[in-house]
């Protein structure tokens, strides 16, 4: 097994099981802490995948920023009474997935897909091409994100304001 | 070099995860964090087609998911603190005025 092959089994496994303890742990800030180890995970897979600055991206926004407010709000209500469990739909939960997967898998095995990457230039999934293809093809849904994230801004402001 | 198809698998097994996580938690923050999961799921099978495929729109995909995550996590975490606000619980259960 070469060493490429070995790095993607190793954050596979360790991929599954931060989102498995994100699923499974009872106590919030835990979950919070396993989102984060997978999201970091998934900033190395993006990095071998030719993706450095989506990686990056990666790192800042989702470890970085989303997961500091998850961490606020968690703060912020305490939620310090653990949750019930309920066995029944534990079990319910764990079937339907089980079926997802079952239908997802076997779909990725039947269809014809590219066993080999492309061959890569350097500039692949650098700044420069990414900025490229966003600011030619994608430079309209580039501004509505923008509004989109405006629109976001003012409506956190407004539902999490206090009323009185 | 590792095929296109682990890589999938992989996005789906934590997909599934994610969805395992929105079904069975009963708390709201968690709810929220296995939806987190689950976009990032479908962003590794994004990066992953871009890479095999030798293409940069997978990425700008990626970019635009990001973006669309951040404000579904803003805007969800104040929904939250609201309904926190007006119940002090966060747990779905408890949440059906609208029920008969």
């Amino acid at each position: 097994m070469d060493t490429a092959s070995l790095i993607f089994y190793l954050l596979a496994a360790l991929l599954v099981i931060a989102s498995l303890l994100v699923v499974f742990l009872r106590n919030v800030v835990h979950c919070a802490m396993a989102l984060v180890s997978a999201l970091l995970l998934i900033a190395v897979l993006f990095v071998t995948l030719q993706a450095p600055m989506v990686g990056v991206l990666q790192v800042m926004v989702y470890a970085g920023a989303i997961m500091v407010l998850f961490l606020f709000v968690i703060m912020l209500l305490n939620p310090a009474a653990l949750e019930r469990q309920r066995g029944l739909w534990w079990g319910f939960g764990a079937m339907l997935a089980l079926m997802l997967a079952g239908v997802l898998v076997p779909l990725v095995m039947t269809n014809d897909l590219p066993a080999d990457p492309v061959a890569a230039t350097e500039l692949f999934g650098s700044p420069e091409m990414l900025a490229k293809s966003l600011f030619s093809d994608f430079v309209l849904p580039f501004e509505i994100a923008s509004v989109l994230l405006l629109v976001a801004i003012i409506g956190a402001v407004v539902l999490a304001k206090r009323e009185n | 070099m590792i095929a296109l198809h682990y890589y999938l698998i992989l996005s789906a097994v934590v997909f599934a995860i994610g969805v395992v996580g929105v079904l069975i938690r009963r708390n709201l923050i968690v709810i929220l964090m296995s939806i987190e999961l689950m976009l990032n799921a479908v962003n590794l099978t994004f990066i992953a087609f871009s890479r095999y495929l030798g293409s940069t729109d997978g990425q700008v995909a990626v970019f635009f998911v990001m973006a669309v995550a951040a404000a579904e996590a803003v805007i969800g975490l104040a929904i939250i603190i609201s309904v926190y606000r007006h119940r002090q619980s966060l747990d779905p259960q408890e949440m059906q005025l609208l029920k008969w």
